[in-house]
């Protein structure tokens, strides 16, 4: 084989070698999932079983996925967090470096409870009047805390 | 010729990419606009707009009539609780030691039970502790709508200190919407100085305050101990120290404040109001995020409407929704452990009265037996600590309920200082040491 030839040759083997093996392992850990709506791609971490199995058997399994009550319902604000939150996911669930029982962050649970006025705004608007309404988050969990995966997680 | 050609395509090409980008982008952006624009519409449909000083319910009720149909009734008599409830009755004559343990002071002369909201006005105008005594505006400030605007146009000493009778005619309306409410926003919001004052006081800053603390806070305005200070008898809370009995009675000391001078004892006593907010801030449910509102005026469903039950009264009467919100547990099973706690405070508090009963006793003895004012002070210091936590339980309006461990605690110190007055009280009377008198039977039920 011609010298020239040796390094351009090396590189793209190197690049298809890491394309192809990366896009293997996407592929293996159902990464496109991540990408659509399906709440049994939320629990390919099987520490998700619990959250899983008893949104199952909640209120609203017929009425909301994962993603309907945990992310945003904008397009920019959707896909934001999913983006932050697979980067945290990803680091933490290699790491191992979670603390148990898994517990929601704030920017999170804030999404998650706007979520639940966005659909049931018609019923709660009286009890949120104000300004202090806005500013706070509101609390429907600490009551309804069995809607979603009947006070599991 | 041909790259030229295709060149202007590509050009051409990402124009229009990037204009239909834009486009979506616009779109996006008028339907976040529209989205903002409507949730700035309130849902209630406002039939009127509420003037700033409008204080009567009635108008407020006209744009939202399920709160106000519930407020109105507090306007019923739902019958007695086992500890309380809203049916008027002569506590003086179903505890007749509170004669005994008042004795010189209004409330030995008039003491009924408390009913609803509807009644605040009308039942302070009535009792004979407004009637027959010279009382000062500032019991206005907790028990009349017209309060904050009498403060504003009278001034804060001024409106304390002018007397109650001259501003009877003033006073016309008892809770009201505006206590608590900003007639623009419905925003929960503070309107009695004394509160602001003791909260100011204690460094917290109110306009930081969370709509779940709000929820506590509005009520805190008036269901606390409250006393009034110097010749303008100025309504304050004694905060300075902290809310816990220990805290109270400190603030007291450090001013030499005394309420009244026991009828038969000489000495200098405190009475204790309807501590709720002191008693119910050291509780477990407070630590966990309850607020007064959660138990007082639950969320009820109203049609296909939420809303704050308006209708403040005894969670017994309301278990669904007062209690089993959280609690998932058969109502039966709610109320005994309610119960249970209520009767075993009762049984503490009438140990402490059967106390107090003794004390007071022996002081009399001894003061009959010609004992000074230097040698009687020890014991009568004792018999007012002893009372004023006695009397912190017995006129908070849960039976122990709000605070079980807090109470039992004050309790248990009442009747360990009502012994200690009563032995201190002994040691003045003539006679050997080896025989003291015999102990007098209490009526503390």
């Amino acid at each position: 084989m011609n010298q020239s030839r040796l390094p351009p040759l090396l590189a793209f083997a190197s690049l298809g070698l890491v394309a192809g093996l990366g896009g293997f392992t996407v592929s293996h850990a159902k990464g496109f999932s991540y990408f659509k709506d399906d709440p049994a791609a939320c629990v390919n971490c099987h520490v998700m079983k619990d959250q899983y199995e008893s949104w199952q058997h909640s209120s609203h399994r017929e009425w909301a996925t994962c993603n309907e009550c945990h992310m945003p319902h904008d397009l920019v604000g959707k896909y934001t967090r999913k983006a932050i939150n697979g980067w945290n996911h990803s680091v933490k669930f290699t790491s191992g470096s979670f603390p148990e029982p898994i517990m929601i962050q704030r920017r999170n649970k804030e999404v998650a409870l706007e979520n639940c006025v966005s659909c049931h705004q018609t019923m709660v608007n009286d009890v949120l009047l104000g300004h202090r309404a806005e500013r706070d988050e509101v609390r429907c969990t600490d009551c309804h805390g069995n809607v979603g995966h009947l006070g599991v997680g | 010729m041909n790259t030229n050609h295709s060149g202007r395509v590509g050009l051409w090409a990402l124009v229009t990419v990037a204009f239909l980008l834009a486009g979506v982008g616009i779109g996006m952006l008028l339907t976040n606009i529209q989205e903002r624009k409507s949730e700035g519409l309130m849902s209630p449909s406002l039939v009127q707009e509420i003037p700033a000083g409008e204080l009567d319910p009635e108008v407020w009720g006209r744009n939202f009539p399920r709160q106000y149909g519930r407020f109105s009734m507090t306007e019923t008599d739902y019958g007695r609780t086992r500890f309380g409830g809203s049916t008027p009755f002569d506590k003086l004559e179903a505890k007749p030691f509170l004669r005994k343990a008042w004795a010189g002071y209004a409330f030995s002369v008039d003491y009924n039970e408390e009913r609803g909201h509807f009644y605040a006005l009308e039942d302070q105008k009535r009792t004979r502790r407004t009637t027959e005594f010279n009382q000062p505006g500032a019991c206005a400030n907790c028990h009349a709508a017209e309060a904050p605007l009498l403060i504003q146009e009278l001034g804060w000493e001024a409106f304390n200190s002018t007397p109650y009778d001259s501003l009877r005619d003033r006073l016309h309306l008892g809770s009201s919407c505006a206590d608590c409410h900003d007639p623009a926003t419905m925003d929960l919001r503070i309107t009695r100085p004394a509160f602001m004052n003791a909260m100011e006081q204690r460094g917290i800053d109110l306009s930081k305050a969370t709509r779940q603390e709000m929820r506590t806070y509005v009520c805190a305005q008036c269901h606390v101990e409250y006393y009034f200070l110097g010749p303008d008898k100025v309504l304050t809370f004694p905060w300075s120290r902290g809310t816990v009995i220990d805290s109270i009675e400190k603030h007291y000391d450090q001013y030499g404040f005394n309420d009244w001078t026991h009828a038969e004892t000489g000495g200098g006593m405190l009475k204790m109001q309807h501590p709720e907010f002191e008693t119910f801030t050291s509780s477990v449910h407070y630590a966990s995020g309850v607020a007064c509102a959660d138990c007082h005026m639950p969320y009820t469903r109203e049609g296909g409407v939420k809303i704050s039950d308006h209708w403040v009264r005894s969670p017994l009467t309301n278990v669904n929704n007062s209690c089993q919100t959280c609690h998932k547990i058969p109502e039966r099973d709610l109320i005994d452990r309610v119960e249970g706690i209520q009767i075993k405070t009762k049984e503490m508090l009438s140990l402490a009265e059967a106390a107090i009963s003794d004390a007071i006793d022996a002081i009399v003895a001894a003061r009959a037996a010609g004992a000074s004012d230097e040698a009687l002070a020890e014991a009568r210091r004792l018999h007012r600590s002893s009372q004023m936590r006695w009397d912190f339980v017995d006129a908070e309006n849960s039976m122990g309920f709000h605070s079980p461990q807090e109470a039992a605690r004050i309790l248990t110190h009442s009747v360990d200082l009502a012994r200690q007055a009563q032995m201190a009280a002994w040691k003045l009377l003539p006679g050997p040491a080896s025989s003291p008198p015999t102990r007098t039977t209490s009526p503390g039920r």
